[in-house]
């Protein structure tokens, strides 16, 4: 009896949770079928899912190409946006007056809208440069890395410190046993949110010029010169893109962050 | 029995200890003038109202905060030297456990620091786990432990490295009455056991008569040591001394010396 409790507090069972989504996707597909090839009544620039998805696997290669593109920027820009946020969070975290410098310059770079800076970055680095875009991905990736690695960094709790402490451990048994550790599941929350970040920065970039190449580019040509199911094939890519980069990233996070402090 | 320091010192020696902390209100006394001396193997309670300076005490000895004045050693060693030699293990109020390790590597986490050899360590923590009687939860997580498991996950930590001298603080403070008395049987059993002395920060009296040998009472504002009260109760303690008339009378002298006045009972009103 308390089991079929618990299994109702707990709402759906575990089969049904998978397929509930699944279920109401496919819903809406059928819908979205009805409005379209059915009753004949969408915009032009609305076509058929069936007809996105013809255009999907027929023009798979240029597609691909395009996502490989897309992809590469969106993790170039992650990892160097990382990277150098990890390194900068690390100073402040044991630096007092950097902290003070750096705090607030990072303030100033979340509200600056990142995106708009392209033109100006394409035209510094050259018009056939991928520089620009990863640049801006990497702008983009910087700030919520860099804000939850510095409060994760900052999450030691006082018992802790003086556990290790009468144990005498030198400071750098300290930052391996403790600090790392308590920060980790910080940064990876903060890869998780950047992922996304990147992503859509690096493809919103390339619709502010640059190469004539990648998943952004596609869909604005695609979009103005009216093939409107090839250009959402594009957006399908786009989507595919961001997926992949959010399961994985939140993948690390489950795995690094299964135990909670107690 | 013990090699020749812990013969020929006192486990701790504080002479003329006291502590001041600088507020922007001014200078907070904490402690002041504290003599004590804890021998060898000896069993001794620091209980107080908050504020005096209890708590403060314990961290002076462990080297966790530095006195203001006066002289300590620990086996007649300066604070900051036991510390690094360790011969004193902790135990505080929060087990402070880190929960990313399995118990078995929370209680090895001091050993992993100096260096121990893994071979030595797994046996040391095999011994320690036996010990506390935790031996069927050491591949668990902290999280997967009830609140008096991971205190005694904390204990067995605090005696890895084999000391002479226990500190703790409060340490069966959050847990439930049940529990508590049961620590508390087990440690009288651990200290006989590892021949260590203890010095047990409390605000239960007769958690305090139970445990120790000397009941050390402080007071507040400042804080300093009022009365000592020793409880010749020798090492056997079961549940037959807490309902022993000896008991109740060293919790009435212990109730009495922290309030500074002869208590009323209920029946001699």
């Amino acid at each position: 009896m308390s089991t079929l409790r618990q299994a109702q507090r707990a709402g759906l069972p575990s089969w049904l949770r998978f397929v509930a989504p699944v279920v109401v996707g496919a819903l809406g597909v059928a819908v979205w079928i009805l409005y379209v090839d059915v009753l004949g009544a969408a915009p032009r620039m609305l076509p058929s899912p069936i007809a996105i998805g013809n255009e999907l696997v027929l023009r798979w290669p240029i597609i691909g190409d395009a996502i490989m593109i897309t992809a590469t920027n969106a993790l170039v820009g992650l990892l160097a946006g990382s990277l150098i946020a990890i390194a900068l969070a690390g100073l402040a975290a044991a630096i007092k007056p950097i902290d003070g410098m750096l705090v607030p310059l990072v303030a100033a770079i979340a509200v600056v809208p990142i995106v708009a800076l392209t033109p100006i970055l394409n035209t510094m680095f050259g018009a056939s440069s991928q520089f620009g875009r990863q640049a801006v991905a990497a702008i983009a990736a910087f700030v919520p890395v860099f804000v939850n690695v510095l409060r994760g960094l900052r999450q030691t709790r006082p018992v802790h410190r003086d556990l290790l402490r009468v144990s005498a451990a030198s400071p750098l048994q300290e930052f391996r046993v403790l600090t790392l550790p308590t920060a980790l599941p910080y940064l990876l929350t903060g890869l998780r949110i950047a992922s996304s970040v990147a992503v859509i920065a690096a493809l919103v970039a390339e619709y502010f010029g640059g190469p004539a190449d990648g998943v952004g580019t596609a869909i604005a040509t695609y979009a103005k010169s009216g093939r409107a199911a090839l250009a959402w094939a594009f957006v399908a890519g786009g989507i595919l893109i961001g997926l992949v980069f959010f399961l994985v990233t939140s993948l690390l996070e489950r795995l690094v962050s299964r135990r909670s402090p107690v | 029995m013990s090699p020749a320091t812990t013969t020929s010192a006192a486990a701790v020696r504080a002479t003329g200890v006291g502590k001041v902390f600088p507020t922007k209100a001014g200078e907070v006394v904490a402690l002041t003038g504290v003599e004590l001396e804890v021998r060898a193997g000896e069993f001794v309670s620091l209980i107080g109202p908050s504020g005096c300076g209890k708590s403060t005490l314990l961290r002076l000895i462990a080297d966790l905060d530095p006195a203001s004045s006066g002289e300590l050693s620990i086996f007649g060693k300066p604070a900051a030297q036991a510390r690094v030699d360790q011969d004193y293990g902790i135990a505080f109020q929060q087990a402070g456990l880190l929960p990313w390790r399995t118990v078995a590597s929370n209680i090895g986490l001091p050993l992993e620091l100096h260096k121990v050899g893994r071979a030595e360590r797994t046996a040391r923590v095999a011994e320690l786990a036996e010990l506390v009687g935790l031996t069927e939860f050491v591949d668990r997580y902290p999280d997967q432990l009830s609140g008096g498991m991971q205190q005694r996950v904390a204990i067995a930590r605090a005696l890895a490295s084999r000391p002479k001298l226990l500190l703790m603080d409060e340490p069966f403070g959050a847990l439930d009455e049940m529990t508590r008395e049961y620590l508390q049987s087990e440690l009288t059993r651990i200290a006989a056991e590892t021949e260590a002395a203890v010095v047990f920060v409390t605000h239960s009296i007769p958690e305090a008569v139970f445990l120790s040998d000397r009941v050390v009472v402080m007071s507040p504002r400042p804080g300093r040591i009022t009365d000592v009260i020793t409880t010749d109760f020798g090492h056997d303690r079961d549940d037959a001394l807490r309902e022993s008339p000896e008991y109740f009378e060293r919790v009435t002298a212990v109730r009495e010396a922290l309030h500074g006045v002869k208590v009323e009972r209920a029946n001699e009103r």
